[in-house]
């Protein structure tokens, strides 16, 4: 590039008027020294506030994703500081022209600052040790913010009194701090999410070193570089902002009441953490699976009947199946009876069922279910694995996503159901999360009479969740059975012998309407389940 | 061929408006191959003088009770059914290193596809054969409350069957309901009421008036006639002139015909509606697919026979000699005979002629052969699909193209690597694009007979990138197979020929089982000749020679 940059920053707008022109021009030798030096103080209050926010985010990420929100703060908070210590120490070894590394700095921040939170969420999925990660983006974050003060105070100390310069910088410095602290929690994170703050933080920074390349013009051998350089690391991050939906989009931020914690698109699906103050909440396409607060009396009811069905119809099951349920929350109410030999756990998304091993807030909620050696982990299509699996299954418990949609009617077909009574032994039970008998009835009572139909005898139960509403669910076997009557003698927190019996009762708004079988070629139930969910939506 | 010509190419079979659309498109095609079953061998056969009537001496003597001369559909529903009847000491000749005929499956890259015919009708209760045929695949269900035959759910087409690409949108169904006038409307439900009666018309002996098979049709002078007119002519005399209701009728008769309407005998046109429902007002039957079309039909069969079946056998000679047959066929540079009580030639009739002596002598039927080219792309992905479009379906027909669309191979089984939870299915697949050449097969044979891989490849593409702008990205692979003598197509007089009926009884020791025999070339036919054949054979074996 050979067009000359203006050695002289660009002064105000002439007045429209003719009159005051003579005074502008007049004013002219004193502005090289005044404005840059104001613009500067200006610079500081942006390189701040930016700097804290880097703070905050890596706080932020590390306390959603690992947990411990203390611990986490504290080491970034720490380590932030430190490393500024260090750069600030290593200031000193920076030599020639400061204009230009001052501006490298600037943009270093920018480009590693502002990717740091979309780099971080990929990496989260990705590496083993991600405190380590995280850590390592706090310091050189820190460092290099850490080296930008004490560079703009040199640069500054020719023009400015030395008691001065000390004082503003500071002023400008903690304010800006201060505008972080409340534009982070109030406005950013709310309007932003985590990922487009970081970049649009970035873009901040960027923007403060391309400026300072007019600024600092005078110092700059080479302005027309730094410009082309504040250029790439500008599109970049714009870029980033462009690809931000693959993280999380304008219209999820804003779709969960609380904040998004974790995100991300699998081959498969849509996988969203979120975080309020009762717990986490975990989302495939939008559609809540679990929240840790209540998601207890889900899994009960799921689990533990079929159990106790299968117990009293031959023996303590020792070999379980459990399609879907990546989650690991279902297998955890099973590992908890002492006679299981062996679970297979079948679910389609690898994504989601490494979230269940390693996501910390849902290793905690699951007890490690994924971890225990009498677990197999199976990523397959169920229906699939299903035709060439293994049989011999004493419970099975079938916890799909509702059918919304054909590909998933396909696991609630008839077809389906036959294929599944040929896997298990005479005396097994089968659960299966069938929606709300209340706000599908029909859908509900569809999957009833489709299991019927492949032969099944049903005994059609339902429990309140409070953040679902009430849900059914399917007991099934292969000969006639009652309702089991006891709740096993486990240390549960919703299901006792009373609870038990209450679940088979269906009050008159949920009774059974008359209904389709849904088999493959008819697709009845996603028609059955749009039609009904259209009316609550 | 030089980028002007392959557009002159697609002009000449898809039309003007495909070629421009496709301009500035280079050369860049994915691999692949292309097929012509059996063209080579067949050819030189033909052309070859010293066939059929002064063969050379056989290097070698075989004996057989019976030989099926021919591995397709018929031939091998034939050697099925002599099995099922106790007849075990028999011999299946095929010309091609692959049996199927044009129901052949092909495989590759974990896939099964098509390479021709894609489906039955579910069969009703008086498809006993069929219903024996499923039923050892494990294919049926028993039967529902009012008795009728039903197909397992894993067979049946899942939903959604069909869709179709008309005006840049996808819609569910063939009929392209949107934007029809009350004037289609009526039209539709019109035509529906003509079906509907001909679905309750019987005959004095209780015969219905269309069929699957053919062969169980009545007689009747109101039915036969309708065989001497065009499909059109018939659509026209009711005053049927919606353009949507004509481009229904004209796809069913491009589908399974080959032809247009206007070329179309009715009968065989009323027969796509009207054969498939099993009573007046009744939805039509279930259609029955397998990831690789009616190759796994051929595959079961094929496995019943093992080793009775053999390849690459150019059968040049049948004739009858002393109340025994001779057959003689070259294998490499081998030239086998067999001596046989019976045989079964399950070959399209030119074949036949050709090779039966005697055959000749009689009346020879008028047997039109449609020219196909089936196009299998190889997908690394599933084409991106427009929200609130039609979801992608097992039949997928573009509404303005010669073609007939395309059909996934992974419908069946759908969810090898799918997005269950996306809501579709996803992940590399296979999709069989069609291809009827709808005019007289004499222009076939001057003007698709040389085309090559690429320029069947550059008009598929071009065809249904149309549909989907994303496919020339996705596709990694396009094999074609071309099909000179594809199908016998019923033009008008085809299906009740009497020259054709006059086929359907023994030369002698020689029973013809082709399913060219019903004038129309169906699943469902080639099942019926084979099996009847193979009847007229036990009955002939048991009387002492």
């Amino acid at each position: 590039m050979t067009s000359a940059a203006p050695v002289e920053p660009p002064g105000p707008p002439a007045p429209a008027g003719a009159g005051g022109a003579p005074e502008v021009v007049a004013a002219e030798p004193r502005r090289p020294r005044v404005r840059p030096e104001l613009l500067l103080y200006l610079n500081v209050l942006v390189v701040a506030s930016c700097g804290l926010v880097y703070e905050l985010l890596a706080g932020t990420m590390g306390s959603y994703l690992l947990g411990d929100s203390v611990t986490q703060f504290s080491l970034v908070i720490g380590l932030y500081l430190s490393a500024m210590g260090v750069g600030a120490w290593l200031s000193r070894h920076v030599e020639g022209n400061l204009a230009r590394r001052f501006v490298d700095v600037e943009l270093a921040v920018a480009l590693i600052g502002g990717m740091s939170a979309p780099v971080l969420f990929i990496a989260f999925g990705q590496v083993d040790n991600f405190q380590l990660v995280l850590l390592g983006f706090v310091f050189v974050i820190g460092a290099l913010v850490g080296l930008e003060l004490p560079l703009l105070m040199r640069l500054l100390e020719a023009q400015v009194a030395f008691k001065d310069l000390v004082s503003r910088v500071l002023t400008f410095d903690y304010l800006g701090a201060l505008a972080a602290a409340l534009v982070f929690p109030l406005v950013l994170v709310p309007r932003l999410g985590l990922v487009r703050t970081s970049l649009v933080i970035g873009l901040g920074n960027a923007a403060v070193g391309l400026w300072g390349t007019w600024i600092l013009a005078a110092q700059l051998r080479r302005p027309a570089g730094a410009r082309v350089r504040a250029g790439v690391v500008i599109a970049i991050l714009v870029a980033g902002l462009a690809y931000a939906d693959r993280f999380t989009s304008w219209a999820e931020d804003r779709m969960y009441a609380d904040d998004v914690v974790y995100a991300t698109t699998s081959s498969y699906q849509r996988i969203v953490v979120t975080r309020s103050r009762a717990g986490f909440q975990l989302f495939l396409n939008g559609n809540l699976q679990f929240a840790s607060a209540d998601e207890y009396r889900y899994h009960e009811a799921l689990v533990h009947p079929a159990m106790a069905s299968a117990a009293v119809a031959g023996h303590p099951p020792r070999r379980v199946l459990i399609l879907g349920g990546g989650d690991g929350l279902a297998l955890r109410e099973v590992l908890a009876h002492p006679d299981v030999e062996q679970v297979t756990l079948v679910d389609l998304d690898p994504a989601m069922t490494r979230l269940a091993r390693t996501f910390p807030a849902l290793v905690t909620l699951n007890r490690q279910s994924m971890n225990d050696p009498r677990v197999q982990v199976i990523n397959d299509d169920a229906m699939v694995w299903l035709e060439g699996a293994p049989g011999g299954w004493d419970v099975v418990l079938v916890d799909f996503p509702d059918p919304n949609t054909l590909a998933l009617g396909k696991l609630y077909s008839r077809r389906f159901y036959q294929l599944l009574a040929t896997r298990v032994t005479p005396d097994a039970a089968v659960a299966v999360q069938a929606t709300s008998p209340l706000f599908a009835r029909r859908s509900y009572w569809c999957v009833i009479e489709t299991m019927r139909a492949a032969g099944w005898h049903v005994q059609p139960y339902q429990v309140a969740v409070p953040s679902f509403g009430v849900w059914g669910f399917a007991l099934a076997m292969r000969h006639e059975f009652a309702p089991p009557r006891a709740a096993p003698a486990l240390p549960l927190r919703f299901l006792d012998d009373t609870a038990l019996a209450a679940m088979f009762q269906f009050a008159a708004d949920m009774k059974p309407v008359p209904v389709e079988v849904n088999q493959l070629d008819n697709q009845i139930l996603v028609r059955y389940y749009e039609d009904e969910w259209r009316r609550w939506q | 061929m030089t980028a002007w010509s392959r557009r002159d190419f697609i002009a000449l079979v898809l039309g003007a408006p495909v070629a421009a659309a496709c301009r500035g498109r280079g050369p860049s095609l994915p691999d692949g191959e292309l097929r012509n079953p059996g063209k080579a061998v067949g050819h030189r056969l033909w052309r070859d003088p010293t066939t059929p009537t002064s063969v050379r001496k056989p290097d070698e003597w075989r004996t057989a009770e019976v030989v099926v001369v021919g591995g397709g559909a018929s031939g091998l529903a034939a050697g099925w059914w002599l099995g099922r009847r106790g007849v075990t000491d028999l011999a299946v000749l095929e010309l091609d290193d692959v049996v199927g005929g044009t129901s052949q499956a092909g495989s590759g890259g974990g896939f099964e596809y098509p390479w021709g015919a894609h489906y039955v009708v579910a069969p009703q209760a008086h498809q006993r054969h069929l219903i024996e045929l499923l039923a050892e695949l494990g294919g049926m269900d028993g039967n529902d409350v009012d008795g009728a035959p039903m197909v397992a759910e894993a067979l049946r087409c899942r939903a959604p069957e069909e869709r179709v690409f008309y005006r840049g949108r996808w819609y569910e169904g063939l009929y392209p309901a949107a934007g029809a006038t009350a004037d289609d409307r009526t039209q539709l439900a019109a035509f529906e009421r003509a079906i509907d009666g001909w679905v309750g018309w019987r005959d004095d002996g209780g015969r219905r008036a269309f069929t699957l098979p053919t062969s169980q049709a009545s007689r009747a002078d109101e039915v036969t006639q309708l065989d001497r007119l065009t499909m059109a002519a018939w659509l026209d005399a009711r005053g049927l002139t919606s353009p949507r209701l004509r481009w229904l009728v004209d796809y069913a008769c491009r589908d399974d015909y080959g032809l247009t309407a206007v070329d179309t005998s009715a009968w065989a046109g009323l027969g796509y509606f009207a054969a498939r429902r099993a009573r007046p007002g009744a939805e039509a039957q279930p259609v029955v697919t397998w990831p690789g079309g009616n190759g796994a039909l051929i595959a079961h069969l094929a496995a019943q026979l093992g080793p009775r079946i053999q390849r690459g056998v150019a059968v040049t000679r049948v004739a009858a000699v002393d109340d025994r047959v001779e057959i003689i066929g070259h294998q490499g540079d081998r030239v086998i005979g067999w001596r046989a009580r019976r045989a079964i030639v399950a070959t399209p009739l030119h074949v036949a002629r050709h090779v039966v002596v005697g055959l000749g002598d009689r009346a020879q039927p008028t047997i039109d052969r449609g020219a196909w080219a089936v196009a299998n792309l190889h997908l690394r992905a599933r084409p991106r699909e427009r929200a609130g479009d039609a979801a992608p379906a097992w039949d997928n027909v573009l509404h303005d193209s010669a073609s007939l669309g395309y059909v996934v191979a992974t419908h069946q089984t759908g969810l090898t690597t799918a997005a269950v939870a996306q809501g579709r299915d996803q992940g590399p697949t296979v999709i069989t694009w069609y291809y009827p050449f709808t005019g007289p097969a004499a222009d076939a044979r001057r003007e698709l007979d040389g085309a090559s891989r690429a320029d069947w490849a550059a008009a598929a593409l071009a065809d249904l990138t149309r549909a989907h702008a994303d496919l020339p990205r996705l596709v990694t692979r396009v094999d074609v197979t071309y099909w000179g003598h594809g199908m016998a197509r019923p033009r008008p007089g085809a299906v009740f020929d009497p020259a054709l009926a006059n086929l359907r009884a023994p030369v002698g020791p020689i029973h013809l089982a082709g399913t060219d025999l019903s004038g129309l070339a169906l699943f469902e036919e080639a099942l019926d000749h084979g099996v009847v054949a193979a009847d007229q054979v036990v009955a002939a074996l048991a009387v002492p020679a």
